[in-house]
């Protein structure tokens, strides 16, 4: 089996345009979250999110572009640029037919669809612009990447709602790991903060209407949030040849389903997929040093996760580090875990392990180190990232240090 | 109806990104870089524009019973359109 690398990384989120803005306000503790603006807030019970603000799509795209560009789609091709560009892959010949894009997402076009659904029943248009399909269509994003950079391998779209990213960045290493590829650009992306998509999460009763506050006793629900991570993946002995920059080797991955409830978390289906990512590493449990959480701020998810970690870990879980940066960036659904394996390669690569902010009481059912409200320095060799998606399916994800 | 003209003609500058001094009636849609998406853009707008339903199909736009095959034709049948279609 080959080895897998990560040879670019690039972000669009709450809390920054780039990398280097991100792992700075994750390691300042910054919040991302604050009001929401967009058309009909008002009629929102929910009215905060981790929102890309002050984003002008038409200093970034021209107008034709914009056209055909959901925001989603938007987010993950400035993300792209960002991680190929520092990757220094440019693709042409074989290896366009090598490389491909695998991407996560849960709403798609979600913005194009509420926005034309509004149109057409609120307004009562009877005509919507001809790009309306090509546009809010969940693959959308991973074919516009693969035309900027002609990716011309294995390409297609997961959707796995929580779990979409880490999905996604699985099959990217399993493509690459099994020899059908030579480079994937992977991770996911989100955006479904406008009127629709607040409201359907409102009608669920988990969101908080102040701020998300993963594993401190007086959590109460979680903050949606907007915006893309994407990596470039890589095999080994191909990003060592050309002499490129290894940010972090990703070692491990598993996925299982809980086969238990449509929303309800499972520990039993969580600890499976966290101890399956660290077996299919062939690492010691107790090499994991920092677990980025699933972490959402509800009640529910928190206190089964943190139970999943400590069966699997053993004694061992009140050694390792385990931090939700949601508390700053939100919940990206289907983009949640690209944003946060940012976390986890800052840890690896510059021993900053990213806080969960806060954080402001202890809760004896979450009694782990959550590295509450300020981020620490540490040496961790092995990091995991943790995503549980409603309906049961999860996927955690294994990396090492350069 | 020479409205009609210049606005059909500034949908297809728009589209074509040419200002609507360099869009001349003798043009087909090909000369001026405009693709099938763009045509079907293009169609969009001008019904828009002018509220009219165009017979366009994108799947043969040859046997459609709306000419494109150049602007005069296109300025033509939107004329035909609006006057059938407000009558």
């Amino acid at each position: 089996m080959k080895r897998v690398v990560i040879t670019g990384q690039g972000t669009i989120n709450p809390l920054g345009r780039s990398v280097a803005e991100t792992t700075e306000a994750m390691r300042e503790g910054r919040c991302g979250i604050g009001a929401l603006e967009f058309r009909d807030v008002e009629r929102l019970a929910i009215r905060i999110g981790g929102q890309v603000k002050g984003y002008d799509p038409e200093a970034e795209f021209n107008r034709q572009q914009i056209a055909l560009y959901d925001r989603f789609t938007q987010f993950t091709l400035l993300a792209a640029r960002e991680a190929i560009s520092q990757s220094g892959l440019s693709f042409g010949g074989e290896l366009a037919a090598r490389s491909g894009v695998v991407l996560g997402t849960s709403g798609g076009g979600l913005q194009t669809s509420d926005e034309n659904y509004r149109s057409v029943y609120e307004e009562g248009k009877n005509r919507v612009h001809p790009f309306v399909v090509p546009k809010l269509m969940n693959n959308a994003a991973a074919s516009h990447v693969s035309m900027a950079f002609n990716l011309k391998g294995p390409s297609f779209t997961v959707a796995t709602a929580c779990a979409s990213s880490n999905h996604a960045m699985g099959q990217a290493f399993n493509l690459i790991r099994c020899g059908m590829a030579t480079v994937m650009v992977t991770g996911g992306s989100e955006s479904m903060l406008c009127f629709g998509g607040v409201k359907a999460w409102e009608g669920l009763r988990v969101m908080s209407r102040d701020a998300c506050r993963p594993f401190s006793a007086n959590r109460n629900g979680m903050v949606q949030g907007e915006g893309a991570g994407v990596f470039v993946f890589e095999e080994y002995e191909h990003a060592r040849a050309r002499g490129a920059e290894i940010l972090a080797e990703v070692i491990g991955f598993a996925m299982t389903s809980d086969a238990a409830d449509i929303v309800m978390p499972s520990k039993q289906g969580a600890a499976r997929a966290i101890r399956g990512a660290v077996e299919d590493a062939r690492v010691p449990l107790e090499a994991v040093g920092y677990i980025n959480a699933h972490g959402t701020g509800t009640a529910a998810n928190d206190k089964t996760e943190c139970a999943a970690v400590a069966d699997v870990f053993g004694a061992h879980a009140d050694s390792l580090m385990i931090s939700s940066t949601k508390s700053m960036h939100g919940h990206l659904i289907g983009g949640t875990g690209a944003v946060e394996l940012l976390a986890c390669i800052m840890a690896l690569r510059d021993g900053v392990i990213a806080p969960t902010i806060g954080y402001e009481e202890a809760d004896p059912e979450c009694a782990l180190d959550v590295v509450p409200n300020e981020a620490r320095e540490a040496k961790v060799d092995v990091v995991l990232s943790n995503a549980f998606a409603f309906g049961g399916l999860n996927a955690v994800l294994a990396l090492r240090a350069a | 109806m020479a409205d009609v003209a210049n606005r059909v003609i500034g949908i297809i500058a728009e589209q074509a990104v040419l200002d609507e001094g360099d869009v001349s009636m003798d043009q087909t849609l090909e000369d001026l870089g405009i693709d099938s998406l763009g045509l079907v853009e293009s169609i969009f707008a001008i019904e828009e524009a002018f509220d009219i339903q165009i017979p366009f199909n994108a799947n043969d736009p040859a046997s459609s019973e709306f000419d494109i095959s150049s602007v005069a034709a296109i300025v033509r049948a939107v004329e035909g359109l609006v006057a059938e279609q407000h009558a």
